[in-house]
């Protein structure tokens, strides 16, 4: 059974696969694929030239500024959360989102729980891979807090309260 | 001061269900202990020795008495009686059982409180001058800001997984009251170029195991810019700063790595792509936040001599526990939280009632906590400081020490936190107990005696003129004394004497420093300059030259 995922707010089955689940057999080209970073930059130009849709896992440890020439030929960009105390994954979705105007599904990966996801939405990430107990607080969790203080990627707002 | 609107309202109220749903969660097993331990900590709640600790955050150390009477009564209800307040103006209760904090939160957020980010890898209480709005050497009143940037830092969604705490402080006087050099951010306001003010943002200060004096990143920014460029400080921490090891995760480790030019052309690279952002601060939202600091109904009236009463006792309290205020006719007075025979910092429900009281009838109805663990009347009419001494001296509340060796600040150490090596509320008792001459105590003048109970520097040792941090030896309680610290706009790192001493002969030794510094000042000269001037050597060399008689 594929894996479901929280996207956009709705739990559906995932129609991404990553390549190393996949062994190296390059599967159908419907499911997309998603790379290792390193993998990426290793063949970058083959898989440019390839059909079908991409996407990549971004480490924290890697930058951004590192994808960036290439963000368009990504319809996919996982953030991975190695551990609950993981935070570079947000500085990051927010880069990607408001500095490179990345339009593609971006994706928490690894350990998500319902407790990140309002902040992690906020940063931009409008994809959860979270364990099946969680998919219905998690759903709930987008609602955790109905203001904010801060000017952020899915409200817009301008810090000088207007909504006051 | 500040007051809550619709919106700081409902995020408190949703704050608290929040944690109540997390707590049920914890209780019926749905998350595990370190799962818990994540998210607990994001709301001021450790595991501690004996029971959980709570912390509570007191914004910039300012209450209302209705406020404080709450902390009272929360002491009472849930705790035993009492309630800690500590070296970042918060307070802390050391009783509370866990099934209790959601009800705890909900009574703090019917009074406009909360205990968000009092702990945990985030942005914490923004500290601030605990004379702010009052003193006479203010350029501008710094709580505004202080506000400004409590409003953005809290559920701040980029920054709260930070690799470590993230402490800011403001100030905005000469004089530092807020141990600004010494916190991850200092925001000072200063003058500009053209007379306006605008903030010197310092980076990198911290105690801990590491002590670092913070370095100025920028010497002036223009106001309107502050919350852009503070955002991106912590996004070059939140992305740069180390993960891999607890104790060099703090932004003075990545500060002192990177060398504070390349640590600021980074800031200054990512200011300039978010600068002109959504988080200007226009000068009507800069107003608005003024508009809750705007002095109270002051009464037209002349300085007084008060200090010139028969009544000796209350011209000692008078001088040491009251302090200047920039409108004639008033003071503000220190309620002393430092008493011989009770910790540092503590005050039992019962006080907390009366302090509440009292500051209705001479304060306006506001209290502040100071960063040196006692409470300020700010507002007091200087011809009622007399009656005013006298309920607050029936209620142990006005030992005349402010400023002075006994008026130590104290972390919980061993007896409460499961971090502490040592005691250190008892040492502060030997200390009490060997030091209970006033003459000598007056004599001896300013003197700052900081102390903590492990290397995490709750008690900000590092900055005591005399700084005592307890250590384990062999599983005995043995402390380590520096001297000439200072947590000022001089601030600096206090030097260790030599071997560390027993508890017993702490008294001892701090005596002896003391008698070095008798024999050799100057007129007028203070502690910390002597030390400054003669250097460790002549102390060192006292303390070790015969051992403490048993």
């Amino acid at each position: 059974m594929p894996r479901q995922l929280l996207r956009d707010g709705r739990v559906v089955a995932d129609d991404w696969r990553y390549l190393d689940d996949a062994g190296d057999d390059v599967p159908a080209s419907a499911v997309g694929l998603i790379l290792t970073f390193e993998r990426w930059l290793a063949d970058k130009a083959t898989w440019r030239a390839a059909s079908g849709r991409l996407g990549v896992v971004l480490s924290p440890v890697h930058k951004v500024e590192q994808l960036a020439p290439d963000l368009s030929r990504f319809d996919l960009i996982a953030a991975e959360f190695p551990g609950p105390s993981e935070g570079r994954g947000y500085s990051q979705g927010r880069l990607l989102r408001e500095r490179y105007q990345f339009k593609g599904e971006l994706r928490a990966t690894g350990y998500v729980r319902r407790d990140q996801v309002f902040f992690l939405a906020r940063c931009g990430f409008n994809s959860f891979e979270l364990p099946a107990g969680e998919m219905a607080g998690a759903r709930k969790a987008f609602h955790t807090f109905s203001a904010e203080y801060q000017p952020s990627n899915d409200a817009g707002l301008a810090f000088k309260l207007q909504r006051r | 001061m500040y007051r809550y609107d619709a919106m700081d309202r409902t995020l408190v109220d949703e704050r608290v269900a929040q944690f109540r749903d997390q707590t049920r969660r914890f209780l019926a097993g749905e998350l595990n202990e370190d799962e818990f331990r994540h998210l607990r900590l994001r709301n001021g709640l450790y595991i501690q020795r004996h029971a959980p600790m709570l912390r509570v955050a007191i914004p910039y150390g300012l209450l209302s008495s209705a406020q404080l009477r709450v902390l009272g009564a929360i002491a009472r209800r849930y705790d035993r009686g009492y309630g800690h307040f500590t070296t970042r103006q918060n307070i802390q209760y050391n009783w509370p059982k866990l099934e209790d904090v959601p009800d705890i939160l909900a009574e703090l957020a019917a009074v406009e409180m909360h205990a968000i980010q009092t702990s945990g890898n985030c942005i914490r209480n923004t500290t601030s001058d605990h004379l702010a709005g009052i003193t006479p050497d203010e350029l501008e009143d710094p709580r505004p800001w202080c506000e400004i940037i409590r409003q953005w830092s809290t559920f701040h969604p980029e920054f709260t997984y930070l690799p470590r705490k993230f402490k800011i402080a403001v100030t905005g006087a000469p004089q530092d009251r807020a141990a600004s050099l010494v916190h991850d951010v200092g925001v000072h306001i200063v003058r500009g170029p053209n007379g306006e003010h605008g903030f010197e943002i310092l980076a990198g200060g911290g105690l801990g195991r590491t002590p670092i004096i913070g370095q100025v990143v920028r010497e002036f920014l223009p106001r309107e810019h502050l919350l852009s460029y503070l955002e991106a400080v912590l996004r070059v921490y939140n992305l740069e700063g180390r993960r891999d090891n607890l104790t060099k995760a703090r932004i003075k480790i990545l500060v002192k790595s990177l060398g504070i030019e390349e640590f600021r052309r980074r800031v200054e690279a990512e200011w300039e792509l978010i600068r002109d952002g959504g988080l200007r601060v226009d000068e009507a939202e800069v107003a608005r936040m003024g508009s809750f600091f705007t002095p109270p109904a002051y009464r037209k009236l002349d300085d007084i001599e008060p200090a010139s009463s028969k009544d000796a006792a209350f011209r000692a309290w008078y001088r040491y526990n009251t302090a200047e205020h920039k409108v004639p006719g008033y003071r503000a007075v220190y309620v002393s939280l430092k008493k011989a025979d009770v910790a540092p910092g503590d005050a039992t429900d019962a006080q907390m009632e009366l302090i509440a009281d009292l500051a209705d009838a001479y304060g306006f109805g506001e209290v502040r906590v100071t960063h040196t663990q006692n409470l300020l009347l700010a507002d007091v009419e200087q011809e009622k400081t007399f009656e005013l001494w006298r309920t607050l001296q029936a209620a142990g509340l006005a030992t005349p020490n402010i400023g002075t060796l006994t008026d130590m600040i104290c972390c919980p150490g061993l007896d409460f936190c499961s971090l502490a090596n040592a005691g250190s509320i008892d040492v502060a008792k030997l200390i009490n107990e060997r030091f209970d001459d006033y003459d000598y105590l007056y004599d001896l003048g300013e003197l700052d005696v900081k102390m903590s109970g492990c290397m995490n520097a709750c008690g900000h040792h590092h900055v005591g003129n005399i700084g005592i941090l307890g250590v384990d030896k062999g599983g005995e309680e043995w402390y380590q004394i520096t001297i000439g610290g200072a947590a000022g706009a001089d601030a600096s790192l206090g030097s260790v004497i030599g071997p560390s001493v027993a508890k017993a002969d702490v008294p001892e030794t701090i005596a002896r420093l003391l008698a070095v510094y008798v024999e050799q000042r100057r007129p007028d000269e203070r502690f910390l300059d002597t030390v400054r001037r003669l250097g460790v050597k002549p102390f060192k060399e006292r303390v070790y030259a015969a051992p403490v008689a048993a």
